[in-house]
């Protein structure tokens, strides 16, 4: 008979042999089944004399065990293989291109007023809207521009049958939010205006924000300053700022504001002023008591800066080669 | 306004040079747009006469000219200039001249014959844009004078883009003003000292209509020279101002307007039939003006008017009938006064805009007639001579314009500013502007001057202040008010959110106009809409759009045609409905999508989008509301949309949106021949939102039955979903559609359902008893209400 130690020597070569789980699952029968060479010799113990017995027993059971061990061993070997086998098999190439839906974006003037809105938000600033149809009234004649007033010429305003029109500036919700919610406001106003001509450096429809401060001591000094952050703000840099005088009816005094773009080269970028005591007094606010700012910028104006657009047009064209640059 | 830079200077000369002066200018409030360099590059163009010409032996349009440069000897040119003849007086470059265009002159041999230089044309100097022929210099010209010395150059021509508060600054008197006040340089003296009559003829004149025209300065000059020239300075300031020397009565006309801003009309005395009467127009009069058109007049407009009827339109351009031409010899000069509120628009009406109407509706000064006609008289004279009757200044004082005085506090002027400004300086600068002021502790008492129409109110004296002593002058001051915390609302979701959700969702956002074509607007909404503008742009952007739809289409096939197959567009505005004396406005927000549901890519299969796809995106934006099953989707029939494939979002019954594939033929007008799917939503009706309010999470499992019905094909998702609700059995927390199957193995009008339904109890954990029992409350309310037969497991 063979001796136990060749046996598990025997069991260990084939189990080192075997290459998948079947075949190490047979060498574990061969050996330890019901039937297994090592399960034999334990049935053989009963041959034995009762004082052999015992020592015997125990040498089988080493045996049975050392073969167990290395069992167990292959069977880790032989299943991690098989998971690294799977895992090779299962590589992609990680360079394709990802699935599903890809991102849309926003357009790049709602893009510029969304960062405005959230600047003058941050400085605790209101957000105010009005209507697009307006009257005469509040686009006109409550911002001091009484009928044959020349400033209504510069308006290019477009009119409907019976003299509603489409407000050429957003200075109307001014109005409307002065007489609604009264004194002290603070509050911009986006939003889509009016003016009937068309070339290449205008487009009948375009989008401003309108800005109006009101409290007690509200001074034009105040004003340079808050502009100046502002454009410091949206531009991300540091700005040189011109104000020059001009004209609006509504305000007094009245301010152009420029923004040195390059050195010596200035661009003008919103005008401002005071606010007229006469539109304080057609909103039913005491002009002696209170004295407020207004600002008006157009977005397009500023995106085309900041987003380095050349052409206003493009922006209403709407083609999806130019919209998804600012995505 | 364009003027010359020595103009100016010559009425006040600051020590700036002119980009120095450009730079003031438009801080003060009078932007220059521009400044023209007149004159450069003229060194060696010297005045030439010519002595003798003749014709070139070899070439028909070319002379030979013998030129005397005061010099030397007389040099040969050839010239092929059609007006040159001996004795002429003009431009000469000799030969190694640079002229301004860049071209260098050399001595050169043209068909045989040696040219040692160039006698010029206006375009070669630089001088004009168009010539025809050599420059004809005046015969007092000194032979051998450099040119740009005899020309008075080089200049600058300067426009400025003025205010439209401030008429008095259409005149180089009025910006010379400004300059003054702003650099303190002394300004020459405007007034003028008046030419003695020499004949005693007066023209009458009857201000019948004194609120219209409260004053008429005239004057005759009788005999004046017919063939008489405007002198070159006097042609080179209007040129350098932007006007054309036209005819000596003329150029003194526009000569005066410029300097002093009073425009002023010249008559041919003998065409004018008896006296001159201004008044308003009758409807339906007409009028043959200067630039030989017929105007059909207003009865708001304000015309000349002699014994023959309208003869000019008042302030803004004379009539034909007594025009001044080369045969007149007598005179008749107007300068009125016509209130800027006569004025306002009239022009414009008749498609006109001219020098003068443009100076009357901003205001003119109403004590500056009488010194206009002086000018004009001073000036006409000395150019063709002529018989000066005396000046007649008709006038009815009391309606002139007179501005009140005005008091500017201190305080105020502080108060606006928010700084202080020395009390002195704000003195001169008053002064300064021709303000006769009075200075107290408190402030100044202001007497404002009667060209200027904008000073009404102390802000507006703030505002002279501000800006002659610099905006800039005045340093920043970062305000620290209150600043109550404002309510931020969870009650409505905010269309930023909504925005981004959509771009998130693959949606392009773009800006389509809010007027669009009124046939695609009624194709659209189905009906037309009432909203047409008066005067749109272009017919194409005549009506306020019903529906973002038409914009959202027309951007899909622009971009289709651009070669993109895969479009998702969305717009955020409004959209425009009721009357025309009532409109309403709504706020919107709409989509478009055709193409593949992903874009191309590898390992999925192309499939075109469908409602589902976008009725997903749509129930993401209305799931935020937090009431996702408070809208219904209900079938409709929509004007634009394919039948079939239509819905109306519905919530808590009120319609706030639509969804559908749009009908082939719509798209087919739009150029789209692919499947459109477009929804839009009414933002204020859709986006009310609730706070959410927590409830506790069941810790039981659930368990899931799944049950598929046969069921006719018309009963809907909605029904079936529906009758869990009414079945309410309290333990289905939720049922989802897993399947819809028509085809064979059923019969046909009929469809197979697969439900999936989610039960659970939030107290124990459910058995298969429980769960059997609420299958069969279900099973039989489906079998009850739609008929519905459970279908095999096989």
């Amino acid at each position: 008979m063979q001796a136990l130690s060749e046996l598990v020597q025997q069991a260990a070569s084939e189990i080192e042999a075997t290459s998948d789980l079947i075949a190490l699952d047979a060498v574990r029968v061969t050996y330890l089944g019901k039937k297994g060479l090592l399960t034999a010799r334990l049935k053989d113990l009963s041959k034995l004399s009762a004082e052999d017995r015992p020592a015997a027993g125990q040498e089988i059971n080493k045996a049975k065990k050392a073969v167990q061990e290395s069992l167990n061993t292959r069977r880790d070997a032989l299943q991690s293989n098989a998971l690294a086998q799977k895992l090779i098999a299962d590589a992609v190439d990680v360079t394709l291109p990802g699935r599903g839906l890809s991102m849309g974006g926003r357009h790049p003037v709602s893009r510029a007023a969304v960062r405005i809105e959230k600047i003058f938000r941050d400085a605790g600033f209101g957000i105010r809207t009005g209507p697009e149809i307006e009257d005469d009234f509040h686009n006109f004649t409550a911002l001091n521009i009484p009928e044959n007033h020349p400033a209504r010429a510069m308006h290019d305003t477009f009119y409907f049958p019976g003299g509603n029109l489409l407000r050429t500036h957003t200075s109307p919700v001014q109005i409307r939010s002065m007489v609604k919610e009264g004194v002290p406001i603070r509050i911009i106003a986006p939003g889509r205006v009016y003016r009937c001509d068309s070339d290449q450096t205008h487009t009948p429809m375009f989008t401003q924000v309108e800005g109006l401060v009101i409290d007690r001591g509200v001074s034009f000094a105040n004003l340079k300053a808050v502009l100046h952050q502002f454009v410091e703000n949206f531009f991300e840099r540091k700005a040189k700022l011109r104000f020059r005088a001009s004209y609006f009816p509504f305000t007094e005094p009245s301010a152009e504001v420029d923004v040195e773009w390059e050195e010596g080269k200035w661009l003008e970028i919103l005008g401002c002023g005071m606010v007229h005591p006469n539109v304080l007094t057609n909103a039913g606010i005491d002009p002696e008591e209170f004295t407020g700012y207004a600002f008006g910028m157009g977005v397009e104006r500023l995106a085309m800066l900041r987003y380095g657009v050349k052409d206003l047009r493009t922006f209403f064209e709407n083609d999806l080669r130019f919209l998804r640059q600012f995505n | 306004m364009k003027f010359s830079e020595k103009w100016l200077r010559e009425w006040v000369n600051p020590a700036l040079d002119m980009d120095e002066l450009a730079h003031r200018l438009t801080m003060i409030g009078h932007e220059v747009d521009a400044v023209e360099p007149q004159g450069l590059g003229l060194d060696g163009v010297v005045v030439g006469e010519v002595l003798a010409v003749k014709k070139h032996p070899d070439a028909d349009r070319l002379s030979v000219c013998q030129v005397s440069t005061g010099s030397g000897d007389a040099v040969e040119v050839v010239c092929g200039a059609p007006n040159v003849v001996a004795g002429m007086k003009s431009p000469f470059a000799p030969a190694g001249t640079r002229l301004p265009n860049g071209m260098k002159l050399r001595k050169s041999k043209i068909r045989g014959v040696v040219s040692n230089g160039m006698l010029c044309s206006a375009v070669e100097i630089g001088l004009g844009d168009e010539s025809d022929g050599i420059v004809e210099l005046p015969q007092d010209a000194t032979v051998g004078q450099p040119l740009a010395e005899f020309l008075d150059l080089p200049d600058n021509s300067i426009d400025l883009d003025l205010t439209p508060n401030r008429g008095d600054c259409f005149s180089v008197l009025g910006i010379a003003r400004d300059v003054s006040a702003v650099t303190g340089t002394a300004m020459k003296d405007p007034s003028v000292a008046p030419v003695k009559a020499s004949i005693k003829d007066e023209h009458p004149v009857e201000l019948v209509l004194p609120e219209g025209c409260p004053r008429f300065a005239a004057r005759i000059i009788r005999n004046i020279n017919a063939s008489a020239e405007s002198p070159v300075w006097m042609k080179e300031r209007l040129r350098r101002s932007g006007l054309r020397a036209i005819h000596p009565v003329v150029d003194v006309t526009n000569y005066v307007m410029l300097e002093l801003g009073q425009p002023l009309h010249a008559y041919d005395l003998g065409l004018v039939r008896g006296p001159i009467r201004p008044r308003m127009a009758k409807d339906g009069e007409k009028v043959t003006l200067l630039d030989e058109r017929e105007v059909e007049l207003r009865n708001n407009t304000l015309v000349i008017t002699d014994d023959s009827g309208p003869i000019g339109l008042a302030g803004i351009m004379g009539g034909l009938s007594t025009a001044v031409s080369d045969k007149t010899s007598d005179v008749f000069f107007e300068a009125a006064f016509w209130p800027p509120a006569f004025m306002a628009g009239v022009a414009r009406q008749y498609a006109l805009h001219t020098d003068a109407s443009l100076r009357f509706e901003r205001g003119v000064d109403p004590a500056g007639q009488a010194r206009a006609i002086e000018r004009a008289t001073e000036l006409l004279l000395d150019i063709a001579g002529g018989a000066a009757g005396p000046l007649s200044d008709h006038v009815v004082a009391e309606h002139l314009p007179k501005n009140a005085p005005l008091e500017l506090r201190k305080s105020r002027l502080a108060k606006v500013l928010g700084t202080e400004i020395e009390a002195s300086r704000v003195s001169e600068i008053l002064s300064g502007l021709g303000l006769e002021i009075e200075a107290s502790d408190s402030g100044w008492q202001a007497q404002i001057p009667s060209f200027r129409f904008d000073i009404d109110v102390e802000d507006a004296l703030v505002e002279e202040v501000a800006r002659i002593y610099g905006y800039d002058e005045i340093p920043e001051q970062t305000a620290i008010a209150e600043t109550p915390l404002a309510t931020a609302t969870e009650t409505t979701i905010d269309l930023d959110l909504i925005a981004n959700t959509l771009v998130a969702r693959d949606y392009q956002e773009v800006i389509t106009y809010s007027f669009i074509d009124e046939k695609l607007n009624t194709l659209i909404a189905g009906e037309p809409s009432e909203l047409v503008l008066s005067n749109p742009i272009s017919t194409e952007m005549s009506v306020m759009r019903s529906s973002i739809w038409p914009g959202l289409i027309e951007a899909a096939a622009t971009n289709v045609a651009r070669q993109q197959d895969r479009v998702r567009l969305f717009e955020i505005g409004k959209t425009f409905h009721g009357k025309l004396d009532a409109p309403v406005e709504i706020v919107r927000v709409a989509g478009l999508a055709l193409g593949g549901v992903v874009p191309e890519q590898w390992g999925s299969s192309a499939q075109a989008v469908d409602f589902f796809d976008i009725k997903s995106d749509l129930i993401a934006l209305l799931g935020m509301t937090g009431i996702n099953s408070r809208f219904n989707f209900v079938a409709t029939e929509h004007p634009a949309l394919q039948p079939g494939q239509a819905a109306n979002i519905v919530r808590d019954d009120a319609v706030v949106g639509v969804i559908g594939k749009l009908h082939p033929e719509v798209a087919r007008a739009f150029d789209l021949n692919k499947d459109v799917l477009v929804f839009e939503l009414d933002a204020g009706k859709s986006f009310a939102s609730t706070v959410p309010n927590a409830s506790s999470v069941s810790k039981f499992p659930t368990i899931r039955r799944d049950i598929a019905v046969i069921v006719d094909d018309k009963i809907t998702a909605a029904d079936l979903l529906g009758a869990r609700q009414s079945a309410a059995h309290e333990l289905v927390k939720s049922v989802r559609i897993f399947d819809v199957y028509k085809g064979p193995g059923i019969e046909a009008g009929l469809k197979s359902v697969a439900l999936g339904l989610i039960l659970q109890e939030t107290s124990r954990t459910l058995t298969d008893v429980d769960a059997d029992a609420t299958m069969a409350v279900v099973v039989r309310k489906l079998q009850q209400d739609f008929a519905a037969v459970l279908r095999d497991k096989n």
